[in-house]
């Protein structure tokens, strides 16, 4: 069992206490400049990810644009005597359906389809909250970010059950399954989606007070 | 600049926040927005290392043997993990291959590489080459190994397969399942308690050596 305890603040946030934290080794510096390196780890500290709301804006929407090819394109070809048949993401897990399958059926639907939707919506939302420095439901927001960091891998589950299935069915002239092109769509909209959620600085969701600096803009690695 | 020991940023809030001193299982968290900001090592630093070797063992038989073979009508065949992404790169699918190979072949054989480079120099209290550049990798690595989710889609490879051929589970099947396990207990180290390692290794040498001893002093003066 985990007790847990909550650090005491000092009420103040780091942006305007003239602080500067390092994102990798947690060291917090004071006098230190946007852009300079950190004194342990030799990081470039940085008060907001550089540029993050329009490098996510970026991978978002190209991430919406594969969506598409994802879902409608085959993910997966099934070469048998019977004949050829093509499956998409959701004909796959229909076929677990009427197999009887129903857990198996619920995994996929959940990890390939559900995950990755809800994935775009909430990184939608945050966006666009954030770019308007929005004060609303800021814990619920920053609980949401997490949420997307924890789920966003298990949609490359279907990637894998492909790759997988391609390398073992291979008897020629019984049966034989090939990876579609779908999966290929499929795959990029993962590692979009999770690039997005990687970019995305969740204390751009806290910046909502009008007193804060704007968001430092990107610039050149070292400020002088 | 100046370091501000004491305190402790919320990566997620950006509130500032004291360092309290933690005791065993205590996990502190930003009152602000209740995200994790600390937490007691435990016994994991004395653990990693032999779980980092453990690992290492199980990911060779993993890759080195079949996952599963089928039967159909007196034909058989089986993969390994490599074979998987062999078929697809032949098939033209070469960035999926590629995305696999990664995913769950490079990243963890890197992740565990680069705890066992840190960790054994640590265990003999020396300070392990590249130290700062490693430990920043481990992180950055962090989110994109994915034997676990791998595992899962064996399992339901099998069972897609289970209703057309006899399905055989190889021997690596069983130590993907170990590994998973073994993997979880591994990276749940957050790399930021190597930077404490290393400090506690500085204080047992000799203070002469100090400078040497601090990656980044240089670079960040």
């Amino acid at each position: 069992m985990t007790t847990t305890t909550t650090g005491a603040t000092t009420g103040e946030r780091a942006v305007t206490a003239g602080l500067l934290p390092c994102r990798y080794c947690g060291t917090v510096w004071r006098d230190a400049h946007d852009g300079e390196a950190c004194g342990r780890c030799g990081t470039t500290l940085r008060t907001r990810k550089p540029d993050s709301l329009n490098r996510t804006w970026a991978l978002l929407i190209a991430a919406c644009v594969m969506y598409l090819p994802a879902n409608l394109l085959p993910v997966m070809i099934t070469r048998s005597l019977f004949g050829t048949q093509s499956d998409t993401i959701m004909s796959g897990v229909i076929f677990f359906w009427i197999s009887g399958s129903y857990g198996i059926a619920a995994i996929i639907f959940v990890a390939s389809f559900l995950v990755p939707l809800f994935k775009l919506a909430a990184l939608f939302v945050l966006l666009v909250t954030a770019g308007r420095r929005s004060a609303w439901r800021q814990g619920e927001r920053t609980r949401l970010y997490h949420v997307i960091e924890l789920i966003g891998r298990w949609s490359m589950l279907d990637v894998f059950v492909v790759a997988l299935l391609a390398g073992l069915v291979r008897i020629q002239g019984f049966a034989e399954i090939t990876a579609g092109i779908g999966i290929a769509a499929f795959g990029s909209v993962v590692v979009l989606t999770m690039l997005a959620s990687l970019t995305f600085d969740p204390k751009l969701t806290w910046d909502s007070d009008d007193a804060l600096p704007a968001p430092a803009p990107p610039q050149g690695k070292h400020t002088v | 600049m100046i370091e501000v020991p004491d305190a402790i940023v919320c990566e997620s809030c950006d509130a500032v926040c004291r360092r309290t001193p933690l005791r065993p299982r205590q996990v502190a968290r930003c009152p602000v927005c209740d995200t994790e900001l600390d937490r007691h090592p435990g016994a994991q630093r004395r653990r990693i290392l032999p779980l980092t070797i453990a690992s290492l063992v199980m990911f060779a038989i993993a890759n080195g043997f079949p996952i599963v073979e089928i039967e159909l009508n007196g034909l058989r065949s089986q993969t390994t993990l490599t074979g998987a992404v062999i078929a697809l790169a032949s098939e033209g699918r070469s960035l999926v291959a590629l995305l696999v190979l990664a995913t769950t072949l490079l990243f963890p054989l890197l992740q565990l590489l680069i705890l066992a480079w840190l960790l054994v120099p640590l265990a003999q209290d020396r300070q392990p080459r590249g130290f700062a550049v490693l430990v920043r990798s481990m992180q950055m690595l962090r989110p994109w190994g994915m034997i676990e989710v791998f595992l899962l889609g064996v399992l339901v490879a099998l069972i897609k397969l289970s209703g057309m051929a006899t399905v055989l589970p190889g021997p690596a099947l069983w130590a993907f399942g170990v590994l998973t396990v073994l993997l979880t207990a591994v990276l749940s180290f957050d790399p930021r308690g190597f930077w404490d390692m290393l400090a506690d290794t500085d204080t047992d040498t000799d203070t002469d050596t100090n400078a040497e001893a601090q990656p980044g002093v240089e670079r960040g003066a």
